[in-house]
This record gives C-alpha cells, sequence and structure tokens, in this order.
C-alpha cells in the first residue's frame, strides 16, 4: 500500500513538473528540435532542473547498491551500447520530432483529449503491443528480465 | 516562447518525483518503461505502475487548474495521420532502446550511463531531422 501511494505521489509530481514546464505543449518540443528559425532552448533547462534534482539521489543508489540487481530497478538487461539501443532511440525520435510528444506528456495530455493526443496515444501503446509481440518471437530478453550473465548483473555499479 | 524559469522549476520537480520512485518505490521513473511494465505484465510490477499512471493523470488534471494553458486540447502540429505513425515510432522504439526522454534521459544521464547518453544523442538528432522535414518540407507539400 505505501509503495501504491508513493508511486501515485510520484506520478503526480511528475505531471506537475511537465505541465509547469511546458513541455505538455508538442510546439515547445518542436521549437527545441528544430533549430532552424526561432530556437526555443527551454527543453534543456527542463532536462539541467530534472537531472540537477535527480543526480544526487541517482548516484547515492548507484553507491548504497540498494537495490543491487539492475532488473530489480527496471533497468535494461543489456548493459552494452548494441544495435537496438541505438536503431529504437532512432525511431523513437523520429516519432518524438514528427508529433512533438514523448511518453511522459502525452499520458499527461491525455485529460484534454483532442484528435492529436487520442491519435497517438494510442499509436503508442499499439507501438509497444507490435514490440511485445517481435520481441517475443525473436527471443530476446524483456527489458527487466532477470539478466542472464554475470556481467549483465553487475551492470548497475559501472 | 522561452521560459528557462518556468521549465527549469517544472524539471526540478520531475526530478524530484523520479527521486522519489528511486529512493521509495526502487525503480526508475522512465514512463515508456512504466507503461511497457503494463503491456508485458510480470506479477508484482502491475500495481504500482497502475498507481504512477493514475497519479500521472490526476497531476495532468491538477496542473491543467494550477497553470492555466499548460494541458489544454492540442490540435497537433501535423496532419494526424503522421501523428499516427510518429505514436508507433514512438512506442516501438522506445521498448526497443529501453527507455525515452525520462528513462534515459532525466533518469540515466543523472547515472552517468553511457547507452543512455548514446540513446539522448541519438534520439535528439534523428528528432531535430524529422521536426525539420515535418515542419519546413512534408507539411507543404501536403498543403
Amino acid at each position: 500500500m505505501k509503495k501504491l501511494a508513493s508511486a501515485f505521489v510520484a506520478g503526480l509530481v511528475f505531471a506537475i513538473g511537465l505541465g509547469i514546464s511546458g513541455m505538455t505543449n508538442p510546439e515547445k518540443i518542436i521549437g527545441f528540435l528544430d533549430v532552424s528559425g526561432r530556437w526555443d532552448p527551454s527543453l534543456a533547462f527542463v532536462m539541467a532542473g530534472a537531472i540537477g534534482a535527480h543526480v544526487g539521489a541517482a548516484q547515492w543508489a548507484l553507491r548504497a547498491r540498494r537495490p543491487v540487481e539492475p532488473s530489480a530497478l527496471g533497468l535494461h538487461a543489456s548493459t552494452r551500447i548494441d544495435a537496438p539501443l541505438v536503431l529504437g532511440a532512432a525511431l523513437f525520435g523520429l516519432g518524438w520530432g514528427t508529433a512533438g510528444f514523448c511518453p511522459g506528456p502525452a499520458l499527461v495530455d491525455l485529460v484534454a483529449p483532442s484528435t492529436a493526443i487520442v491519435t497517438f496515444v494510442a499509436a503508442m501503446i499499439a507501438g509497444m503491443v507490435v514490440f511485445r509481440a517481435w520481441n517475443h518471437r525473436a527471443g530476446i530478453p524483456a527489458p527487466g528480465a532477470q539478466p542472464t550473465s554475470p556481467r549483465a548483473a553487475a551492470s548497475f555499479e559501472s | 516562447m522561452f521560459t528557462p524559469v518556468t521549465s527549469l522549476i517544472g524539471g526540478a520537480l520531475i526530478g524530484t518525483s523520479a527521486s522519489a520512485l528511486l529512493i521509495l518505490n526502487a525503480r526508475v521513473a522512465g514512463i515508456s518503461g512504466i507503461v511497457g511494465g503494463l503491456v508485458e505484465p510480470r506479477r508484482g510490477e502491475v500495481g504500482w505502475r497502475v498507481a504512477f499512471v493514475a497519479g500521472l493523470l490526476l497531476g495532468g488534471l491538477a496542473v491543467a487548474w494550477l497553470v492555466p494553458g499548460s494541458v489544454v486540447p492540442r490540435q497537433g502540429v501535423a496532419p494526424t495521420a503522421f501523428i499516427a505513425v510518429a505514436g508507433l515510432l514512438v512506442g516501438f522504439g522506445t521498448r526497443l532502446s529501453g527507455g525515452c526522454t525520462s528513462g534515459h534521459g532525466v533518469c540515466g544521464l543523472s547515472r552517468f550511463s553511457k547507452r543512455s547518453f548514446v540513446a539522448v544523442v541519438t534520439f535528439m538528432a534523428t528528432g531535430g531531422i524529422a521536426a525539420f522535414f515535418v515542419q519546413h518540407v512534408l507539411t507543404k507539400v501536403v498543403r
């Protein structure tokens, strides 16, 4: 119950942060990504504020090794810079730069429904379902699955 | 419009939320991972995700009220067909690379993760290319 309450409050604060930062407005995302014309560097300030407020806790968690297992944290099983990482990030960027939505702001914007946001979120979930089907077929362990090698288990320390 | 102060404050709240989830729940606040875990449910990994998403939605309603104009119906920056393809790419791509702007961007960079650094550089680059192409080339062709 405590875990549910903390997750709920974390989600609540996350959404309020997104709204205050302006990131729920896809025009601000495009204003950052499209460097031609009037460039809007706001997104970099959001990242700076977020990393500034999180780096202490993240580094503490690395040092305290609590939790030790990357899988327990829901971290990716892979520790290498590999093709899925780069290809997946490239595809994500193409979608992000096209619509101006990434997963967090898209879910927050869902409370003010429009054709654009409902279409985007439905397609995003469909994309995750397609990944699930494709991934199971390929036999690759799902993100957050038990690490298969000691190297993977040690990944969180590096 | 450049909004350095509110963006910094909003960002700090996002980072605080990620810290709370890491310390209290020992989980990484990556939104694509949280939602992806609901698409691929595993025992003991559903409840907190539902609670987080519920908080995200209620937080959306709260901030819509606190900061007028922050959460309003969005028209979309590209034609709806493009938005649909973009959604598919975001859903598939974030699951393939294991993170999005929050998971790789905020949380990964805070861990000084090399994987996340590569992911962020990659999605910023392709995001820039897509934004330029859609805003300046494709939309003119469609119109």
